[in-house]
C-alpha cells in the first residue's frame, strides 16, 4: 500500500486537512522508529487505497525539539511515496524553508497553501504557477476549514500518488544533513512569488489581544473564562454522566440480573460486580471526555490557550510548567482523566510529563463527594466550609510542591517559544470530531486496564469464597491488616483501609464502600462513623484520600498517555508517599497539640 | 548605530535583528519562527512582572521569554 505523509508547520491547518481527507476513520498507531502515537488512516484515492499519516507539526526538519526528531525518525524508518506539505499562505515568508528542506530529500511532494480565505482578507496574493515552476512541485491553494480548493487538491493528490515512488531510506538518512543554502533560496522564491500588503489588516486579532492580554484585565478575564469553561464542561457533563449511569443500571436490573440469576454466585459476582461495573466505570467517563474536548477544541482552536500561556507564564515558568499546564490543572478539578489527555497540546515531552505528574493532585469532583460526606458526618455546619477550603488549599499546595520538586527531573530542554495565532472560531464539525477521536482513543487505550482493575478489586473485597463482602476476612481485609503498621500511625483503621482499596477504583464508590463496610447507610452511617472516628482521624483520612493514588482510570490514562511504565510507577508512588507523610505530620501534630 | 537587546525594547518599538547569540537548538526554533538576521521585529507588548514578550515578526505573532529575548541583538530602526 502506498503511504502519504502529511507535513507542515504547527498551526497551519494540517490536522484540519487530515480530518477532511480521512473523516472519522483515523486511528492512532505506532510506527517504526518513533516513540509517540501518530494519527493514520486508510483512504480510497481514485481506485487505490493509500495510507495517510499525520506527522507532528514542525518548524524545522533539522531542529532539536521532540517533534522534530519524531518526524526525522519517521522519515528515516518508513518509506513514504508522497509528502503533502501544508503551509499557511499568510506566513510563507518563514514557512517556505520547510518545503525546501523536504525537496532536498528528493521526496515527491505537493505543496498545499492553506488558509486562502484568511490570505484573501489580508490582501496577500501568490503566483502559484511561478512558485510551482521555481520549486518544481505542484502548488495548490485551499482552505481546509471551509473546503475551497479541496476538490482540486484531492484530485491532484490522487493523480500524483498514482505515479509516485518512495525514495530509498538510506538515501534519506544520508540527505538529512543541514544546509544553509535554504535561507537564500527561500528569500528568492518568496520575493518573486508572494505579494504582501505593507500593513496587514489584522485588526480583530489585535483588538482582542488588547483586551485578553490587557496588563490588568487579562488575568481576571482569564479566570472568568476558565470559570465559564469549567461550568460548561462539568455542569453540562454531570447530567449526561447520570444518564449513562442510569441506563447502565436499568440494563443491569431489567436484563442482566434476571439473565444471570441462575449462575453460581461467584461467577455472577465476577461478571456483574466485576466486569459489568468495570464497563460502567469506563462508560461514566465518556460524557465528560466528550464535553471536555468539545470545549477544549474551542479554547485551543480559537487561539486562547496560547494567550493563557502568555498570561500565566511568569508564575508557571518558576514551576517548570507553562500556562497551558495551568489550564489543565484547573480542569483537573472537574476530572483528572480528560485533563491528562489534554496535555497532548504540549509538544515538549518533559513539560508534558511534569504536567501529568501534578494534575492528579487536583481535587476532582469525585473526591469532593467523599469529602462532603465525611465533613457532614464529622464536622459542624460552621466548620464545614473551612474544612473544605483547607482541602482545596492542600490540593494547590501539593501541585506546586510536586512541580518544584520534580522540575529538575522533568526539565524541558526546549526553549519556550509559542506562536500566538490569530483568533479563529472552530466549526462545529471540528469540535465534534475532536470529541469523537478522543473518546475512541480513551476507549481503545485505557478501557482494558480499567476493567481489569475493577475486577481485581472486586476479587480482593469478596474472596476467599464464603466470607462477607468487604469484611476483615477478605483479602482486602488481610491487606488492611498487613498494612496496619503503616496506616495506624496516621489514624487510618482497618475499615478505612478497605475503603481506600475501593477508592483505588474510583473515588465515587468510597461512600458506597463505607456503607458496605459499616453495614449501614445515609445518616445512620454518618452517626456510626462519628462514633468510631474522631475528627483528627477523619481529616487525616481525607488528606490521604486527597493526595494518594488518583483513581484507576487516572492511572490507566497516565499509562496510555505517557507510554512509560516507569513514569506511571513514579506517578503512583510519589503521591502515595506524599499522602502518608502529610497525613502523618497532620495526625501527630494534631495529637501533640492535644486534639 | 547602537545595538540593543530585544529584551530591552519597549512596546511598539521595532528593529532589525543583527545577531542571535543562542545555542543551536534555540537557534533552530527561532529560525523556524522567522527570526533570522536582517529581519524586522516589533515588540507588541511585554507581560507584567517580567513576564514574556509578545513579538511580531512578519505576519507571525510570537511569545518569547525575556531570558531568550536577551540573546537577540537588534538594530533599532528610527
Ligand atoms: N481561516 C482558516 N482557518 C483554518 C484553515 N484550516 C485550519 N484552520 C484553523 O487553524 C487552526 C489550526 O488548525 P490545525 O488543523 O489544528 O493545525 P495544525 O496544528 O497544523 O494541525 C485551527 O483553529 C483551524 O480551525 C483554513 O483553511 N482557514
Amino acid at each position: 500500500m502506498k503511504r502519504i505523509a502529511l507535513l507542515g508547520m504547527p498551526n497551519t491547518g494540517k490536522s484540519t486537512f487530515f480530518n477532511r481527507l480521512t473523516g472519522a476513520s483515523a486511528r492512532v498507531g505506532n510506527w517504526p522508529g518513533v516513540t509517540v502515537d501518530l494519527l493514520g488512516a486508510k483512504v480510497l484515492l481514485g481506485d487505490e487505497t493509500v495510507e495517510i499519516v499525520d506527522l507532528p507539526g514542525i518548524y524545522d526538519l533539522h531542529g532539536f525539539s521532540d517533534d522534530e526528531q519524531v518526524v526525522r525518525h519517521f522519515l528515516e524508518n518508513n518509506p513514504v511515496d508522497q509528502v503533502l506539505i501544508v503551509l499557511n499562505v499568510s506566513q510563507l515568508d518563514r514557512q517556505l524553508s520547510l518545503v525546501l528542506q523536504i525537496l532536498q530529500l528528493k521526496m515527491p511532494a505537493v505543496l498545499l497553501l492553506n488558509m486562502v480565505d484568511e490570505a484573501r482578507r489580508h490582501g496577500i496574493s501568490v503566483d502559484r504557477e511561478k512558485m510551482s515552476e521555481m520549486l518544481g512541485i505542484p502548488v495548490l491553494g485551499m482552505s481546509a476549514k471551509y473546503g475551497d480548493g479541496y476538490k482540486e487538491a484531492h484530485e491532484l493528490i490522487t493523480r500524483e500518488v498514482r505515479n509516485s515512488e518512495p525514495v530509498r531510506l538510506e538515501k534519506i538518512r544520508e540527505l538529512l544533513v543541514r544546509d544553509d543554502e535554504i535561507e537564500n533560496t527561500m528569500e528568492h522564491v518568496f520575493t518573486s512569488t508572494v505579494q504582501v500588503p505593507a500593513q496587514l489588516s489584522n485588526t480583530l486579532t489585535e483588538k482582542l489581544d488588547n483586551l485578553f492580554l490587557h496588563p490588568w484585565l487579562g488575568l481576571p478575564l482569564f479566570f472568568g473564562v476558565m470559570f465559564l469553561l469549567f461550568q460548561a464542561i462539568f455542569f453540562l457533563g454531570a447530567p449526561l454522566q447520570d444518564l449513562v449511569a442510569w441506563i447502565l443500571d436499568q440494563f443491569r436490573v431489567l436484563v442482566l440480573d434476571p439473565l444471570f440469576s441462575n449462575v453460581p454466585a461467584v461467577l455472577n459476582g465476577v461478571l456483574l460486580d466485576g466486569i459489568y461495573n468495570g464497563v460502567g466505570t469506563v462508560a461514566s467517563f465518556i460524557p465528560i471526555i466528550i464535553m471536555f474536548f468539545l470545549f477544549m477544541a474551542l479554547v485551543e482552536d480559537s487561539g486562547y490557550l496560547s494567550r493563557a500561556a502568555f498570561l500565566m507564564d511568569t508564575l508557571m515558568s518558576k514551576l517548570g510548567l507553562d500556562g497551558r499546564s495551568f489550564v489543565m490543572v484547573l480542569m483537573g478539578f472537574g476530572c483528572n482523566v480528560p485533563a491528562l489527555m489534554g496535555t497532548r497540546v504540549m509538544r515538549s515531552r518533559a513539560l508534558r510529563l511534569l504536567t501529568m505528574l501534578v494534575i492528579p493532585f487536583s481535587l476532582c469532583s469525585a473526591r469532593l463527594q467523599v469529602f462532603l460526606f465525611m465533613i457532614a458526618a464529622l464536622f459542624t455546619a460552621d466548620q464545614a466550609p473551612l474544612v473544605l477550603f483547607s482541602l482545596y488549599l492542600f490540593s494547590f499546595t501539593t501541585v506546586f510542591l510536586t512541580a518544584l520538586l520534580f522540575k529538575g527531573k522533568y526539565h524541558s530542554e526546549e526553549a519556550f517559544i509559542l506562536e500566538l495565532p490569530p483568533y479563529r472560531f472552530p466549526t462545529l464539525r471540528q469540535m465534534i470530531l475532536r470529541g469523537w477521536h478522543e473518546t475512541r482513543h480513551f476507549l481503545h487505550r485505557a478501557s482494558k486496564f480499567i476493567i481489569a482493575g475493577v475486577v481485581l478489586v472486586w476479587l480482593l473485597t469478596n474472596f476467599p469464597p464464603g466470607v462477607e463482602t468487604a469484611s476483615a476476612q477478605t483479602w482486602a481485609g488481610r491487606i488492611g491488616e498487613f498494612l496496619s503498621p503503616v496506616l495506624d500511625p496516621i489514624g487510618i483503621d482497618q475499615q478505612l483501609t478497605i475503603a481506600l482499596i475501593f477508592g483505588f477504583v474510583a473515588k465515587e464508590i468510597v461512600v458506597g464502600a463505607l456503607a458496605v463496610i459499616y453495614g449501614s447507610e445515609g445518616t445512620e452511617l454518618m452517626g456510626l462513623m462519628a462514633n468510631q472516628l474522631d475528627w483528627v482521624q477523619a481529616y487525616s483520612f481525607m488528606l490521604f484520600t486527597l493526595i494518594y493514588t488518583p483513581c484507576l482510570s487516572t492511572v490507566a490514562t497516565i499509562r496510555s498517555e505517557s507510554r512509560s511504565t516507569a513514569f506511571t510507577i513514579v506517578s503512583v508512588a510519589w503521591p502515595l508517599a506524599l499522602a502518608w507523610v502529610v497525613s502523618f505530620i497532620f495526625y501527630h501534630g494534631a495529637r501533640a497539640m492535644g486534639y | 548605530m547602537s545595538c540593543l537587546k530585544l529584551s530591552a525594547m519597549k512596546p511598539g518599538a521595532s528593529g532589525i535583528i543583527s545577531a542571535l547569540h543562542t545555542e543551536e537548538d534555540l537557534f533552530h526554533r527561532l529560525a523556524g519562527m522567522g527570526f533570522r538576521v536582517g529581519k524586522l521585529v516589533t515588540v507588541v507588548r511585554r507581560g507584567k512582572f517580567s513576564g514574556p514578550m509578545h513579538i511580531r515578526i512578519g505576519t507571525t505573532d510570537i511569545m518569547l521569554r525575556r531570558l531568550d529575548a536577551q540573546k537577540i541583538d537588534i538594530h533599532p530602526s528610527i
